[in-house]
């Protein structure tokens, strides 16, 4: 059913996900800068997402902080750079790895009552890019993050 | 830091590499010479990379002193593999759910203009 596409290039520091919406661009647009509609994708299963900042214009600050069952916060942030209806380019800091942040372009294509999103998310590093999965790892809820467990605990370092 | 993930990412980030790689999941072994054939550069160069190839256990080589064939190893890139399929589930199942949110919103904006 899902209609998401993931391109990872070897040896870049990127990752393109280009996903179609059955809806215009400005319902998707809401639905992604909307902070009482947020908590209700963004974070994994598992989680619950409460929105503690989000000024959506340039130069304004956002920051999501996550909780786990056992009430474990982690806190994300980040800076708008650039607002538009169809183009948002945002950071993106997880609190646990503070000073890698993460550059993120959203684009919204308009296919006629549909959309096309294409997110960019440029890391700073291969490395960032690992650590970014491994603090998605400490939520251990879903089928994915125990996978991930096993595949770093089969790392050489 | 050298863990084996970014290793293997490193190795792969040379289209030479890639191409070496190729070659030996298509005849299963070769030797240096053999694997330097297609290439306009040095056999020197050609060892470097298979040096890169063989820390990033991405190959092995053989005891014979003279030829070492050279023979690919599947677990890296399939560990490789498997990160990208984390990866990539992450990212699908939070774009699932804004797809539920988009319609969401979608109704709720239809319900408004009727």
């Amino acid at each position: 059913m899902s209609k998401t596409q993931v391109t990872v290039t070897p040896g870049t520091h990127e990752i393109v996900l280009t996903r179609e919406f059955d809806a215009a661009p400005d319902v998707v647009y809401a639905a992604l800068t909307d902070p009482a509609v947020v908590p209700s994708w963004w974070g994994p299963h598992g989680l619950t997402t409460k929105v503690e900042e989000m000024d959506v214009r340039p130069g304004g600050r956002w920051r999501f902080v996550q909780r786990d069952a056992d009430g474990n916060e982690f806190g994300f942030n980040g800076v708008y750079h650039s607002v538009q209806p169809r183009r948002v380019v945002q950071t993106f800091e997880f609190e646990g790895m503070p000073g890698h942040v993460m550059l993120d372009t959203m684009t919204l294509e308009d296919l006629g009552g549909r959309t096309r999103l294409v997110d960019q998310s440029v890391f700073q590093s291969v490395e960032d890019r690992d650590g970014m999965v491994a603090s998605g790892m400490q939520d251990g809820a879903s089928q994915s993050h125990d996978r991930l467990d096993t595949i770093l605990a089969g790392r050489t370092t | 830091m050298t863990d084996s993930l970014s290793q293997t990412f490193a190795a792969l980030a040379d289209p030479t590499r890639r191409t070496i790689l190729g070659q030996l999941a298509m005849r299963g072994e070769a030797t240096v010479n053999e694997l330097a054939e297609p290439f306009p550069i040095s056999l020197q160069a050609v060892s470097k990379h298979l040096k890169v190839l063989e820390n990033a256990g991405l190959i092995s080589r053989g005891r014979d002193a003279q030829f070492r064939p050279c023979r690919m190893e599947g677990e890296p890139l399939a560990q490789a593999a498997e990160w990208i399929e984390v990866q990539r589930q992450l990212w699908v199942d939070r774009l699932d759910r804004l797809d539920v949110a988009v319609q969401r919103v979608r109704r709720q904006r239809e319900e408004l203009q009727s």
